[in-house]
């Protein structure tokens, strides 16, 4: 198993390397790149659930000076998803970008992005994770700016901004934990992490860091412009997986490296921060003119919902009920990645066929392309958390959560947010069903319009209905 | 899996996978759809056939399948789910036919049957849902996939109406949702069982049950169009006919008052809620609503809008008969679930044939109509008949028992005076249009001849189904006391209820 450890970093990076000397093929090079990280990320979970947690480090060198990779459920999971929406988001790109010089200077960009995805999620110490941060964020922002407009690459540029700042910010906090303890390990640091002024400052520089790059409200401002103005492919990554990178740091160190130095009141702050990025996502979307903006406001109110499970998660005394949560909790973010994903993409179709993408005018689209529009649906079921998607189920443990603990207002801020958010995804619905007498014929692209369906189906069909050893695989995780 | 697990799945499935298929088909394959549509409604209608001889036997049809942990989707057929299973397949066939015909011509006729199978899919998937968390799945379902159906026109008036649907519904969903899942947290997984499952829990938790109760209701009251929760019913009238006719007997109000009489008998238990003080409450709600509905019925011109205020007031019988203590009252309320659905789908049938043919959509254009379409009035005045409670049509049954049980239950004073409140105002709305119809001169043209009078009195599609929905509706009341009748079904379910 150890090899599809190695693989699922070796193999896109070379990917990379390969697409950067050839050129020309690039596209083909990128797409067999991508089968086989999907098969490694397979391997590894297939691995993961029957042999538990794995360890390995590099060269033979233990933690401390040499590279150790370590991969548990949840690691394994988001690999996973990591894997398909790329590979889908792949698929796309193919027939996405046009010409030639385009896609040159796409693919490269796009497998070390997916390199340092799976470096990130595969590093069990804080110095490799700031190095896999920092090279995901500068990805990110290279290929935002891709297209070249003023508009992407002015949000392109302040994207870079937080994003340094934010990883400024994380490496002062792990140089502060290496003065106190001597150790980058996250499993040694577990252990020796105690309350005290040092732990706490570091947690909250590390931490606040992380909120940038994920963008929970009020740190936001960022996000919607970039993921805004992207290409439609790199939209849908970095909302549905570059935002949760650094989500999935953020739950490693409070739910695990420093599990005995969180305290509730943290907790409830970052779930009062969650509540305002539910409404406030919400509520702007809603307004939004332009589909792929409010694709991009979605994405602020549903990382909210994540963080609102931290007062629950830590209100919950350790045992099934939050295990539960917690199982609540990854099915929430892994819906939502593939169902962005899946909406980014099918936005990308409508506007490369209607040449735009304003809501109001978007009449006539579930004649002209039924399978995108029923794509939209699909996420959009998944998006508010209706049955029988994988959100439905998360959101479940996330009321249950809160009816049991008693904390009341992330009830009511998740049912809020998901009236709202039904309110939007309807809107867009409403025009795309709204009649027009079209002369033009339904269009149906095959490769352009599956990549979108299967992702979203998987959000809205596979996860909710076959999610349950889900729930298994994460005991052997957090 | 065995067979005895298999077969509730494929009483969903046999909807669900055609439909699935129709989605596909061009616009141009009508007879390959129009052979899907009723093989599936066919094979169902077999397959039901078979589950009614076993439940009435005793014999244990359940599948499950786990979601999450604690969480499980059950399909269990018991003689309550088998009633509402029985109505929706039967009606959902003669709908198949009536709106083959009605949308002859249409444009995007596979998008319509492919939401109408899921539509019907997901109203048999609520009736054999085995516990609430199942229930609820296929309730939000059941809102997701008939929003395209209420919206199927695409004109802004019926984009609107299907968004004031959706608002209600979903809000109404919410509350639902709420109310279960902090009910799971009490009482751990919440099966449907005769008799109920809760009044075993501590008496600290009774006022946390009531507001549960409140929120059930609540949400399941917005489906049901109980008053003041009622208001997208009238609004999505813009829908075509098999879909009102279906939304209104069958499909969406039912599945809320089929959903209150669960939560009472099988969740709370009628004794306990009646113990918790609850089913006052329920009635008075009802109650309110009959005599609402009937009064602004009399008010429409519009013939669709009359009946949609009249399935307002109609469907609250449900909720009214469960709400009386004793098994004479229930079985008055679990009768008319059915009784009601036969009566309602006959007039939206007749209604929209009257518009297809003539182009007649109001009241005031009915003068004369008996003459020309002397079938179809004949079976809208059955129907009406029926409404108002007149022997022998099968509302009268539903009726009689009712005003039985509030006697028995002691309840008379005030079930009484809104029984007949509403016989009274129900006469007032429904028989000048009858008079209309048979009595009055036509006048010299109609609003817009569509179909021209030739061997039948319109095209055959249209004609059948509301003749065979009225026929229907004449045998549940003539033949209310033979074996497998909707009454005998319905005494048999009180009776397990109740333990007798």
């Amino acid at each position: 198993m150890t090899d599809a450890m190695i693989g699922l970093i070796a193999l896109p990076l070379a990917g990379a390397l390969a697409t950067l000397l050839l050129p020309r093929s690039a596209t083909a090079v990128a797409i067999g790149t991508g089968l086989a990280t999907t098969v490694a990320a397979g391997l590894l979970l297939s691995g993961v659930a029957t042999q538990g947690a794995l360890h390995y480090e590099i060269g033979g060198w233990s933690a401390g000076l040499g590279i150790a990779l370590r991969a548990d459920g949840l690691s394994a999971l988001l690999l996973m998803m990591t894997a398909l929406v790329a590979l889908a988001a792949s698929v796309y790109a193919s027939a996405y970008f046009n010409t030639a010089s385009e896609r040159a200077r796409f693919w490269p960009l796009w497998l070390l992005l997916w390199t340092a995805l799976n470096a990130l999620l595969l590093s069990g110490d804080l110095f490799n994770l700031y190095v896999t941060l920092e090279l995901l964020g500068l990805s990110a922002v290279a290929l935002a700016s891709l297209s070249g407009r003023r508009a992407a690459v002015a949000a392109a540029l302040r994207y870079l901004l937080v994003g340094l700042l934010g990883s400024m910010m994380f490496l002062a906090g792990v140089s502060l934990l290496y003065a106190g303890y001597g150790t980058l390990d996250l499993a040694a640091l577990s252990h020796m992490v105690a309350p005290g002024p040092s732990a706490w400052t570091a947690l909250a520089l590390m931490t606040t860091g992380l909120l940038l790059k994920t963008a929970l409200f009020p740190l936001h401002f960022w996000l919607p412009p970039a993921h805004a103005s992207a290409p439609a492919p790199v939209s849908a990554v970095l909302s549905a997986l570059v935002v949760k990178a650094a989500f999935y740091l953020v739950l490693r160190l409070w739910l695990d490296v420093f599990a005995t130095v969180v305290t509730p009141a943290a907790a409830n702050l970052l779930g009062l921060l969650g509540a305002g990025a539910v409404l406030w996502g919400s509520w702007h979307a809603l307004q939004a003119e332009r589909l792929k903006l409010l694709a991009a406001y979605s994405t602020v109110a549903q990382l909210g919902y994540l963080f609102l499970f931290f007062p629950l998660l830590l209100a919950l005394p350790s045992g099934p009920a939050r295990d539960l949560a917690a199982g609540g909790l990854v099915m929430l973010a892994l819906t939502h990645g593939f169902a962005k994903a899946g909406l980014f993409l099918a936005i990308g179709v409508i506007q490369q066929r209607c040449g735009h993408d304003t809501i109001r005018q978007l009449d006539g689209t579930a004649q002209r392309l039924p399978a995108t529009t029923f794509a939209i649906a699909l996420a959009g079921v998944a998006l508010i958390g209706l049955p029988p998607s994988g959100a439905f189920l998360g959101k479940w443990q996330l009321l249950a959560g809160a009816v049991e603990t008693g904390q009341w207002l992330w009830l009511v801020v998740t049912a809020v947010g998901s009236l709202l958010a039904a309110a939007y995804i309807f809107k867009v619905l409403g025009h795309a069903f709204g009649h027009r007498p079209y002369p033009n014929q339904p269009v149906t692209v095959a490769r352009e319009e599956w990549p979108a369906l299967l992702l979203a189906g998987m959000a809205a069909l596979v996860l909710g209905l076959s999610g349950a050893p889900m729930w298994k695989l994460l005991e052997l995780g957090i | 899996m065995n067979w005895d697990a298999w077969l509730p799945v494929l009483v969903v499935a046999s909807s669900l996978l055609p439909g699935l298929v129709i989605f596909f088909l061009s616009e141009g394959s009508h007879r390959l759809r129009t052979a899907l549509n009723l093989a599936g409604a066919i094979l169902k209608l077999v397959l039901v056939g078979i589950l009614i001889w076993g439940v009435f036997h005793e014999h244990v049809y359940e599948s499950r399948w786990t979601l999450a942990p604690g969480l499980e989707l059950v399909l269990h057929a018991d003689t309550l789910s088998v009633l509402f299973v029985t109505l929706s397949t039967v009606l959902w066939l003669v709908t198949t036919v009536y709106a083959i015909g009605y949308l002859e011509k249409a444009p995007h006729r596979s998008r319509f049957f492919g939401f109408f199978s899921l539509c019907v899919s997901a109203t048999v998937g609520l009736a054999l849902a085995g516990n609430l968390f199942t229930f609820v799945i296929f309730f939000e379902l059941l809102t997701l996939v008939t929003y395209p159906l209420v919206a199927h026109r695409g004109t802004p008036e019926a984009v609107r109406g299907a968004r004031i649907y959706l608002a209600y519904t979903l809000g109404g969903g919410m509350l639902l949702l709420i109310g279960t899942v902090w009910l799971h947290v009490l009482a751990g997984p919440t099966a449907f069982v005769e008799g109920g499952i809760l009044s075993s829990l501590p008496a600290a938790y009774h006022p946390q049950l009531k507001i549960i109760f409140l929120l059930l209701i609540m949400g399941l009251g917005v489906k049901a169009a109980l008053v003041p929760l009622h208001g997208w019913l009238p609004q999505a009238m813009v829908a075509p006919a098999p879909v009102s006719a279906l939304l209104h007997a069958v499909a969406v109000v039912k599945a809320g008052a089929f959903g209150i009489v669960r939560v009472v008998y099988d969740v709370y238990g009628v004794n306990f809620t009646d113990q918790l003080g609850l089913l006052t409450g329920l009635g008075i709600a009802a109650a309110i609503t009959i005599v609402y509905g009937s009064v602004m019925a009399l008010f429409q011109d519009n013939l669709k809008k009359r009946l949609a205020y009249s399935t307002v007031s109609q469907v609250s019988y449900i909720a009214l008969g469960t709400a009386i203590l004793g098994p004479i009252g229930t079985i008055g309320g679990i009768v008319h679930l059915v009784h009601q659905g036969i009566m309602k789908i006959t007039l939206f049938f007749t209604a929209g044939n009257y518009a297809e043919t003539l182009g007649i959509h109001k009241i005031s254009e009915m003068n004369g109509v008996g003459r020309r379409m002397p079938a179809t009035t004949l079976a809208f005045s059955i129907a009406a008949l029926g409404m108002i409670g007149v022997p022998p049509v099968a509302g009268f049954v539903s009726k009689w028992y009712l005003g039985l049980g509030a006697l028995e239950a002691g309840m008379a004073a005030w079930v009484m005076p809104v029984l007949i409140t509403s016989s009274v105002l129900n006469a007032a709305y429904f028989l000048p249009v009858l008079y209309r119809a048979w009595f009055r001169e036509p006048g010299p043209a109609w609003p817009a001849e569509h179909i021209p009078a030739a061997r039948f009195e319109t095209s055959a599609a249209l004609l059948w189904p509301p003749v065979i929905t009225a026929t229907l509706a004449l045998a549940a009341g003539l033949f209310a006391a033979a074996p497998y009748s909707p009454l005998e079904w319905a005494t048999l379910i009180a009776h397990r209820e109740y333990g007798l």
